[in-house]
């Protein structure tokens, strides 16, 4: 499995690499997150993107595109190599991404504050249907200054949105602008089914996601580091939203391995 | 309109079941048997408009149709972004229902005036903008509007004009035929713009669609180097859509609505028509003026 997520990661990286650009920090402190809910939890087909009853991850954080292409890619929406192109001029894949353009992802994002209240009406629109299809949304401590997000905590709750789970990746980005605390116990006082896991577990992961909410949605506070793995990004701001030099990228790839 | 938008909606919410309606606390006493009748589709969601937006672009990625109803700054100003990102680039349909208009609340401020929701909305493309004149007009165009797949704003007014007219989306019509120049009015303000231009020698085109614009109906019927623009919203409004569909033909244009100013002193709308200058007899000095020029 660490194969497996290092394999990612290099992909991230050569693409943020060949763009010149690329959001390479935020990516990696979801990417163990993402691997578990593609790869165990969302009943989803690629052949089949579109299917009513399908799960649903909203990737709140559109800033964390690379790392949502990557899992796409490997579970076969589209082939590995648009990776290649990240960022051109006519490449599917954007720096945030575009539902109207890329198989599998469910809602362009990249305003933070958007996706987490889309996934509320998504979940409500379920839950007026009566699917059983269940909704992820991936946001950050960041977006969590905005003001939507709690105004949509709020609705969730009073509409007992029990297939919502909302995965809060806690990278501490916004520690330096505006500190967001128990981010827990404020889900919890929102009404929310809410508890601190460690992010880059994947047990840990697996066991938060399939953990019975009958009635409340539930907030999975991943305690994560930005840039995991890769100890010249790790928690340093300068790489937020950047590409390697030629010399940077060798250097990554040797460090992951 | 208020109780015209509360029987078009409960019914359409009777034909249709993708359609879900969700209020602002407001218009909620209006809507109590909606509340009881579909209480699976219609929510009064609360004062949160931002979310609303949000939730009801979820809802259309589900298979609903979603209408929000609030005041029109809170629904187009303080929701833009939301309009923007979750339904125009995303190419989701919905409806926008606002009331209030530029001032039908007049005494309650600047606050609650919105002179400026067709400005900012015409900033997102794919809107689609449309401004019944009256409570009839509203029903049609809902009613053909409603399901059309794009996001799509009802500024609906407490003031009306006391004209009937067979309206269609997308479609203006020529009300009056004369050499001198083009009237073109807006939605409610055809009441003051008829009057005005009663003894005139003009065209006078009505318009309720905004966007998307009817050029054909302006091309085929500007007769003469002037148009007259008359909107119950900033003034301008639909200037550049005018000499777009104009192309390279020579026009002058003048433009009469609300000057582009917070309108501090309150009142009643109608106090406020006449300092703005947009009562009949205001109007057709100004009209004068121009086609005498």
């Amino acid at each position: 499995m660490h194969n497996e997520i290092t394999a990612l990661k290099k992909v991230i990286v050569k693409a943020a690499a060949a763009a010149g650009e690329g959001h390479i920090p935020s990516s990696f402190s979801i990417m163990d997150i993402l691997w578990v809910l593609y790869d165990k939890i969302l009943r989803i087909n690629p052949a089949d993107p579109s299917n009513p009853t399908r799960d649903r991850l909203i990737l709140s954080k559109g800033h964390g595109a690379l790392a949502l292409y990557a899992i796409l890619a490997k579970k076969g929406f589209f082939p590995v190599s648009e990776l290649e192109n990240f960022g051109k001029l006519s490449c599917i894949l954007g720096g945030h991404p575009d539902r109207n353009k890329v198989p599998g992802v469910e809602t362009s994002t990249g305003s933070l504050g958007h996706g987490f209240p889309i996934s509320v009406g998504i979940a409500l629109g379920l839950k007026i249907r009566k699917l059983d299809s269940k909704v992820f949304t991936i946001i950050g401590d960041g977006e969590a200054n905005e003001g939507t997000i709690w105004e949509s905590a709020l609705l969730a709750a009073h509409h007992g949105l029990s297939n919502l789970c909302c995965v809060l990746d806690y990278n501490h980005s916004t520690d330096r602008a505006l500190k967001v605390g128990d981010l827990a116990a404020k889900f919890r006082a929102f009404g929310w089914d809410s508890f601190p896991i460690n992010g880059h577990d994947h047990g840990e992961i697996y066991e938060a996601l399939i953990k019975e909410h009958s009635f409340k949605p539930m907030a999975i506070i991943a305690e994560t580091v930005k840039g995991q793995g890769c100890k010249m990004m790790e928690n340093n701001p300068a790489w937020h939203h950047r590409g390697p030099s030629d010399k940077e990228l060798k250097e990554i790839l040797a460090e992951l391995g | 309109m208020r109780k015209q938008l509360v029987q078009t909606v409960e019914s359409i919410l009777k034909q249709d079941p993708r359609v879900a309606l969700l209020l602002g606390d407001i218009g909620v006493f209006g809507f109590r048997n909606a509340f009881q009748l579909f209480p699976n589709r219609v929510y009064n969601v609360g004062i949160l408009e931002q979310s609303t937006a949000s939730m009801a672009a979820g809802l259309a990625m589900t298979g609903f149709i979603p209408v929000i109803h609030t005041i029109a700054p809170f629904l187009v100003e303080r929701c833009f972004e939301q309009l923007k990102v979750d339904f125009g680039y995303q190419k989701l349909g919905g409806n926008f229902i606002s009331v209030g208009a530029s001032y039908d609340y007049a005494s309650l401020g600047c606050t609650h005036h919105c002179p400026g929701d067709i400005a900012v909305l015409k900033s997102i493309p794919g809107m689609e903008i449309v401004v019944p004149g009256t409570s009839a007009e509203f029903d049609s165009l809902f009613r053909q509007s409603y399901a059309n797949g794009k996001p799509t704003y009802f500024r609906l007014s407490e003031r009306e004009h006391s004209s009937v007219l067979d309206v269609k989306p997308g479609k203006a019509q020529v009300l009056k035929i004369g050499g001198s120049a083009t009237v073109i009015a807006v939605g409610p303000l055809l009441d003051a713009v008829s009057e005005a231009v009663a003894e005139l020698d003009v065209t006078l085109l009505y318009y309720t669609t905004l966007l998307p614009f009817d050029s054909e109906t302006l091309r085929q019927n500007c007769h003469s180097e002037k148009v007259i623009l008359c909107e119950p919203y900033y003034e301008g409004g639909l200037a550049f859509e005018i000499f777009r569909a104009l192309g390279t033909r020579a026009v002058s244009l003048k433009c009469i609505g609300v000057p582009v100013m917070f309108l501090t002193d309150y009142g009643k709308p109608e106090d406020h028509d006449t300092l703005l200058g947009l009562t009949p007899e205001k109007i057709r000095v100004q009209i004068d003026e121009f086609v005498k020029k």
